[in-house]
């Protein structure tokens, strides 16, 4: 009952002490003008510059490839099925297949694009404690509704998270050993359910606890914004940088070049 | 004598076609630290929640600080005065910071953020958890949860404290620490226990809940109310009461 079941990644230097604000703020404008780009030359700028915030940010190159790994799998589906759906010049054949040097590029931008924002975002976003990450949104102007949301969903996640592991004990206590038959799946079904109708009446119970503390389906923040100069700084450094990155996109597209 | 500051009228409860509570009445008058008492499943905690309009009475009336409460309106005021303290302190935690979660119930009284940190930190540092300020309320232990719940609760400054069995699962330095603490307050307080130290310390009277209804019991403190055990033998219905030495609910 000690740790958090979501994995947080640890990170430090600069990027860490910025405000959240800013981190999702520039997360979202870099995944925004990543999208965007329409030639291999910018995204990969785009990818060497995700690559350089994360390094920043002092994530782990074994947390960082841990996570690109679940990234990876998906798009080696598309890399190896994109340019035979794809139409256009050929680019190879293989039997009757006719893999285009369209779908080829088509696949290698998506594939520098995902892993561009993926990196952006666990360097910037990925590093904040789930629940300034939910203040920070309060902050920036999402929803009070859809802000409690997350906050209680991240509370409630690791209170079912226990239920579950004390359930599980119990269960182990008593000898089950999982294994692939009728038994191993009823009993998994009931832990499943059992789960669901004491994670409910917690639920209710919690609310009944804020309801007796005079709550009214609206939640005040204690935390006072600390925005330092630092922030305005490092807004500003990678706002030149993604206008970089788009002038540098515009430019490949001109003509002569 | 003195208006009761909370009074239920003839209360009758029903849960699942099961009474629960039936015809009961109840005051609580000022200064009054009534024990709760009743086997497993009597209705302590539903009569709690009843009297915080968490639950709603079948039939009878329910009054509180003077005024009949029936809606949910009505009991948003009687909230704000009467502090409950759940039995799971896991169902009352739900900020991240200890800090935070004290200060919730300010807050949402209307009190400004700075007000309502400077309530926060005053009661966490009355209860000697000064410290646990900027703790993760999950990380806590159990006894430092209850605690921590029971900082959320006062720091509202409830004119009535209902406390749900707050010793349970507390060793026996953190309940002493406890006992001391609600011992030194003046608000009228509502124990639901089975701990008889506890409540032979601190209540000045004892009702038991049998079938749906309140019955005076008597609460008598022995001359060795301490929690070692040591043969002690009880007639049967001497049990039937509440005790303050623990010996009868452990073999020995």
């Amino acid at each position: 009952m000690t740790a958090t079941p979501i994995p947080h990644l640890a990170g430090s230097g600069w990027i860490v002490a910025r405000d959240p604000r800013l981190r999702v703020g520039a997360a979202l404008a870099f995944a925004l003008i990543t999208v965007g780009l329409d030639h291999p030359g910018s995204t990969a700028a785009a990818l060497g510059l995700a690559l350089g915030l994360a390094l920043a940010a002092g994530l782990k190159t074994r947390d960082l490839a841990r996570r690109l790994l679940a990234l990876e799998g998906f798009m080696l589906i598309l890399v190896l099925t994109l340019p035979f759906t794809t139409p256009g010049a050929s680019w190879f054949e293989l039997g009757s297949l006719s893999a285009s040097t369209a779908g080829r590029d088509l696949a290698l931008m998506i594939l520098l694009k995902a892993n561009a924002v993926v990196l952006a975002l666990m360097a910037l976003v990925g590093t904040l404690e789930p629940v300034a990450l939910g203040q920070a949104l309060g902050r920036l102007g999402v929803p009070d509704k859809l802000t409690h949301l997350l906050l209680m969903t991240i509370r409630q996640i690791h209170l079912i998270h226990a239920e579950f592991v004390r359930l599980r004990q119990a269960m182990r206590a008593r000898a089950f050993v999982p294994r692939t038959d009728r038994h191993t799946w009823r009993a998994y079904g009931w832990l499943m359910g059992m789960l669901l109708v004491r994670s409910l009446a917690r639920a209710e119970r919690l609310m009944d606890a804020m309801r007796c503390r005079g709550f009214r389906g609206r939640l005040y923040r204690l935390d006072t914004p600390h925005w330092q100069p630092g922030d305005t700084l490092a807004a500003l450094g990678l706002m030149t940088l993604l206008g970089a990155l788009a002038w540098l996109d515009h430019g490949l597209g001109l003509p002569g070049v | 004598m003195t208006t009761p500051l909370i009074e239920l009228q003839r209360v009758r409860f029903d849960y699942h076609d099961r009474t629960v509570l039936r015809e009961l009445d109840f005051r609580l008058a000022p200064g009054d630290r009534v024990a709760l008492i009743g086997s497993n499943g009597a209705g302590k905690t539903t009569l709690l929640h009843l009297l915080v309009g968490l639950k709603r009475p079948s039939a009878g009336r329910i009054l509180a600080f003077g005024c009949e409460r029936a809606s949910e309106r009505d009991f948003h005021q009687v909230r704000a005065r009467v502090g409950l303290l759940f039995q799971d302190s896991d169902d009352q935690l739900f900020c991240p910071t200890v800090l935070e979660d004290v200060a919730f119930g300010p807050l949402n009284l209307g009190r400004s953020p700075e007000q309502a940190r400077a309530d926060a930190l005053e009661t966490l540092d009355h209860l000697g958890l000064a410290d646990f300020a900027e703790r993760i309320t999950y990380r806590l232990s159990a006894g430092e949860k209850r605690l921590v719940a029971l900082a959320t609760v006062l720091a509202m400054r409830p004119e009535v404290l209902l406390l749900d069995e707050p010793t349970n699962g507390l060793d026996e330095a953190t309940a002493e620490r406890l006992i001391a603490h609600l011992d030194g307050m003046e608000q009228a307080m509502i124990l639901v226990s089975h701990d008889w130290p506890f409540l032979a310390r601190l209540a000045t009277r004892a009702v038991r809940l049998v079938e749906g209804r309140l019955v005076d019991a008597i609460l008598h403190s022995h001359a060795h109310a301490h929690r070692h055990s040591h043969p002690h033998p009880h007639s049967a219905d001497e049990l039937t009461g509440p005790h303050t030495s623990l010996e009868h609910r452990h073999p020995h």
